[in-house]
């Protein structure tokens, strides 16, 4: 129809935490729509946290609402979305937490359902990337993997030597974290430590040594490989979460990457991060199944990824482009200053929107 | 002196065939007048002085050793042995940056 008014898209993106050493994607995501977009898109920020910075950076977020922590169950996620959507009427949702894609892939039915579109993963596709199954995958992928194994004692780090492990190391938790450790000593606290937080199994990985470089793209679910990025990180934070880094063009690390969509036909957006050793040779450490947080650069660089993959969940005409290699991002911290009537409608409502007139509401 | 000849000759063809790196990695470096150099393959960036840059520039377009000598002779007035010997550090140096 001609004249038809284009519709103004509606999309939520999870992942809204911003901590300088190890911010969430969703930020990146939501700032790579608006570029795109600008204001033809209302971004629903979707947090876990009353101090999820990026659900008051307004202009990033439309709206930012809290939902339950996954270790809550589904139940309580549903709910929650129900409510979002009949107050929001959102069309796509872009998760952006390792944590959370079991969830909502598992939910994805119940979200069409609702009138909400995902490109993610299903159930199998996500259990064979996990870091404690990454081993077979690589294997049948013709890729190389460093040893690693699943721990749930800590006992291990004091016996290991006898099975030919040695020191330094890197342990794991099954979701996030990595730390190098030394010395047994340093391994039992690691292990203590991410337990804590991930719970079991913990894994130890051998420490190779190399430079990081990693690969965003979007997997079409049909085995191809839509507008791949790449960047070799140059500064890193204490936690190893990229701090500065640079776009390449590394044709190993694409056809690696490639090799792993095909084995895995996999849908949506996806990280590949890979080791590249000394003398050239390549190691898979792991595929996050999103968006990372560095995905700005790929918008910077000339390869919009969220946007493009909006415009092909939405069946739109989509293009994704190459991006120029030797763009370099350089993360920083800034504040932002919310009022206490924000902070309170966030606390007791889950909610807050920001208006036209610059004033902040919550509401339920 | 024929002995003599004979190991230059030796050493020139070494340079380009086993000190540096590959053609197919000299041509893909991106080259600013500057000296700054960038390999969009591995990431890595530095600088070259005006005969590293040079160097790099002529390895770009031909992997003949004599021309590069005679070329860093003519264009720098260095003796051979002298562009011989920074030529070797410099591949060094190469290696280091862009495996």
């Amino acid at each position: 129809m001609s004249g038809q008014q284009k519709k103004r898209l509606t999309v939520a993106v999870t992942g809204m935490n911003a901590k300088p050493d190890n911010p969430g994607p969703g930020l990146a995501v939501a700032r790579c729509l608006k570029e795109a977009y600008g204001d033809d898109i209302r971004i629903i920020g979707l947090g876990y946290d009353v101090l999820d910075a990026g659900l008051y950076l307004h202009e990033c977020c439309d709206s930012g609402y809290l939902l339950p922590y996954p270790s809550a169950g589904e139940k309580p996620l549903m709910e929650r979305m129900h409510f979002i959507q009949d107050e929001e009427s959102i069309d796509l949702l872009i998760p952006c937490l390792d944590a959370e894609l079991l969830s909502f892939s598992r939910l994805q039915l119940e979200f069409e359902a609702m009138g909400i579109r995902m490109l993610i993963p299903n159930v199998a596709q996500l259990r064979d990337r996990n870091k404690d199954r990454l081993g077979e995958l690589a294997h049948s992928a013709g890729i190389r993997y460093p040893e690693t194994k699943n721990i749930s004692n800590m006992q291990f780090f004091y016996t290991c030597h006898e099975d030919g492990w040695k020191y330094p190391m890197v342990v794991k938790g099954i979701f996030y974290d990595a730390t190098i450790v030394q010395n047994a000593d340093e391994g039992a606290a690691a292990f203590r430590n991410i337990a804590a937080s991930w719970g079991y199994p913990v894994l130890v990985q051998r420490y190779v040594q190399g430079h990081e470089v990693n690969l965003t793209a979007v997997g079409d679910g049909k085995g191809k490989l839509l507008g791949s990025v790449m960047m070799r990180k140059q500064a890193v934070t204490d936690k190893g979460k990229a701090w500065a880094c640079v776009t390449i063009e590394d044709e190993r690390l694409q056809q690696d990457a490639l090799k792993l969509v095909e084995a895995l036909q996999w849908a949506g957006p996806l990280e590949v991060e890979m080791l590249k050793e000394e003398n050239g040779q390549y190691l898979l450490i792991e595929i996050n199944p999103r968006f990372p947080a560095w995905v700005y650069l790929a918008a910077a660089a000339g390869s919009n990824l969220p946007a493009a993959l909006v415009n092909l969940v939405m069946e739109r005409p989509v293009k994704f482009s190459k991006a120029t290699t030797g763009m370099m991002m350089i993360r920083y911290a800034q504040e932002t200053v919310i009022n206490l009537a924000t902070f309170e409608a966030m606390t007791m409502n889950g909610h807050y929107a920001h208006t036209e007139n610059g004033s902040e509401v919550g509401d339920e | 002196m024929n002995q003599l000849t004979q190991n230059d000759t030796a050493m020139d063809s070494e340079i380009i065939s086993d000190m540096f790196p590959s053609a197919e990695i000299m041509r893909r470096l991106a080259l600013n007048d500057s000296g700054f150099v960038f390999d969009p393959v591995n990431g890595r960036s530095f600088s070259a002085n005006a005969v590293g840059l040079y160097v790099l520039r002529f390895l770009q377009h031909s992997s003949n050793a004599n021309a590069l000598l005679d070329a860093i002779e003519g264009d720098f007035e260095v003796t051979r042995a002298v562009a011989q010997r920074d030529i070797a550090d410099f591949s060094g140096q190469l290696r280091k940056f862009l495996s």
